[in-house]
């Protein structure tokens, strides 16, 4: 039980970052706000297509701000060489990965309303309770399907000087599956599933999830080794 | 080229042997298809190509999980051999596959196919192993980055293999050879077994110069550091 207690204590830590940065938080926010907003411009003025493209648009939104969220997320730690002391503490790697992982996910989890209430204003989109439980639960599978690699290649990246350019390059193509699963379910309860389709796109979404979570975890030690 | 196993370079030369039988076979002996007429002899580089993409990468993984484990650079330059052999073969089969695809199906690409999909996805993945690998100039760093790059991107494959029993797009389900006529089979096969062995060759080629530059690094090091340390 101790690596649970430290996975708390890594978590713990980032989760007191971020809201002493709460700037920081407000403006991944405020970027994602931003990019559904010059998405729309793309789809026109027509409700239908804006309900039609509100799927794809809401994850490519969470995409791009999760890029700048990993970003940060390492940002903080390379200040003042706080990852080397970090590495010094008698903290298990993994646990280390972990809680940053789950933070990274809760922080792009949160994400989730504040879009689908702009989705709302701005796509026309119609969310009822029961779909926005659903949409809630996809939401945070597709955060942690971003967020497991997006923090492993944020730990390598943040150790050269061109992370920013780096870290979609490496990113993006890999969590293409897991875009393609959550475009596909949020789609389905945006837009209804008379097909009954919904619980196999959620679980190969859980599924690539899954994967990213046990390979990520047990590669992160090496990443951050010196 | 000096540091090549003999194997390697026997590998080589059955490779190009065999590549220009098969060719031959498959250009002059195997009869038209029906439908698709001359374009279909296209098949006979593509399909080897996408095949030994995926063999290349499937090593690329096995390489990496030994970087990784034992640390030893030799791991590394063999790593760095299979990802670049991957790719170009991977390169060769979507530029065939687009070439192909024109005249059959009336489009260079279509988003509606989920193996082109997932190939795409796979070349961008290994693509990325190779940038990533660039921006390091410490060995020992750039050595691990591209080993967990690799085994991570290494996820794609499987996809690429069985996405078109899970999604029934464009692409049909994997062909055999009952369902191969065996004049189109032969020079098929001869031409796997060619690009295989030639595989092989561009691998032990490309870790043995991976091999020599590490070694040049190790030889030019001392000296500057030696002149670092004077001034």
């Amino acid at each position: 039980m101790r690596i649970l207690e430290e996975i708390l204590a890594v978590l713990a830590k980032d989760l007191l970052l971020e809201w002493r940065g709460r700037a920081r938080m407000l403006a991944v926010f405020l970027f994602g706000i931003v990019a559904l907003t010059l998405f729309s411009f793309a789809a026109g003025a027509d409700s239908t297509v804006l309900r039609t493209t509100a799927a794809g648009f809401l994850v490519l939104a969470l995409l791009l701000s999760s890029t700048l969220a990993l970003t940060e997320s390492f940002r903080v730690e390379n200040q003042d060489r706080a990852m080397e002391g970090l590495l010094l503490l008698p903290v298990s790697p993994v646990a280390l990965f972990y809680g940053k992982a789950i933070g990274n996910t809760l922080f792009l989890a949160l994400l989730g309303p504040v879009l689908a209430v702009a989705s709302v204003v701005f796509y026309a989109v119609d969310l009822s309770p029961g779909a926005l439980a659903k949409f809630v639960l996809l939401w945070t599978l597709a955060a942690a399907g971003l967020a497991a690699p997006g923090t492993l290649y944020a730990a390598m990246t943040s150790q050269v000087r061109s992370q920013d350019v780096l870290l979609p390059l490496v990113h993006y193509p890999l969590v293409i599956p897991v875009l393609l699963a959550s475009v596909k379910a949020i789609d389905l309860i945006l837009s209804g599933d008379p097909m009954g389709q919904l619980g196999s796109w959620t679980t190969l979404l859980a599924a690539f999830a899954a994967i990213y979570w046990c390979l990520c975890g047990v590669l992160f030690p090496y990443a951050i080794e010196e | 080229m000096k540091g090549i196993p003999r194997v390697a370079t026997a590998a080589g030369l059955a490779g190009a042997v065999l590549f220009i039988v098969g060719s031959y076979i498959g250009l002059f002996v195997a009869p038209a298809e029906k439908h698709m007429g001359d374009v279909q002899r296209m098949l006979y580089v593509h399909v080897p190509a996408a095949w030994n993409s995926l063999v290349c990468f499937c090593a690329a993984f096995v390489f990496a999980v030994a970087s990784l484990w034992t640390g030893r650079s030799r791991w590394d330059n063999y790593t760095i051999g299979a990802v670049e052999t991957g790719v170009m073969l991977n390169s060769l089969l979507l530029g065939l596959g687009m070439l192909w695809a024109k005249p059959t199906w009336g489009i260079w690409w279509t988003w509606g196919d989920v193996r082109l999909i997932f190939s795409f996805v796979m070349l961008l993945l290994f693509a990325g192993v190779l940038a990533l690998r660039s921006f390091s100039d410490d060995p020992t760093r750039r050595a691990t980055w591209t080993a967990i790059a690799t085994i991570v991107a290494w996820v794609d494959v499987p996809l690429v293999y069985f996405c078109v029993r899970w999604w029934r797009s464009l692409h049909q389900i994997q062909s055999t050879p009952e369902t191969v006529a065996s004049s189109m089979a032969l020079p098929m096969r001869i031409n796997a077994f060619a690009v295989l062995f030639l595989s092989v060759w561009f691998i032990a080629a490309r870790a043995a110069v991976e091999r020599r530059r590490r070694t040049a690094i190790d030889v030019a090091e001392p000296p500057l550091l030696a002149m670092q340390e004077g001034t």
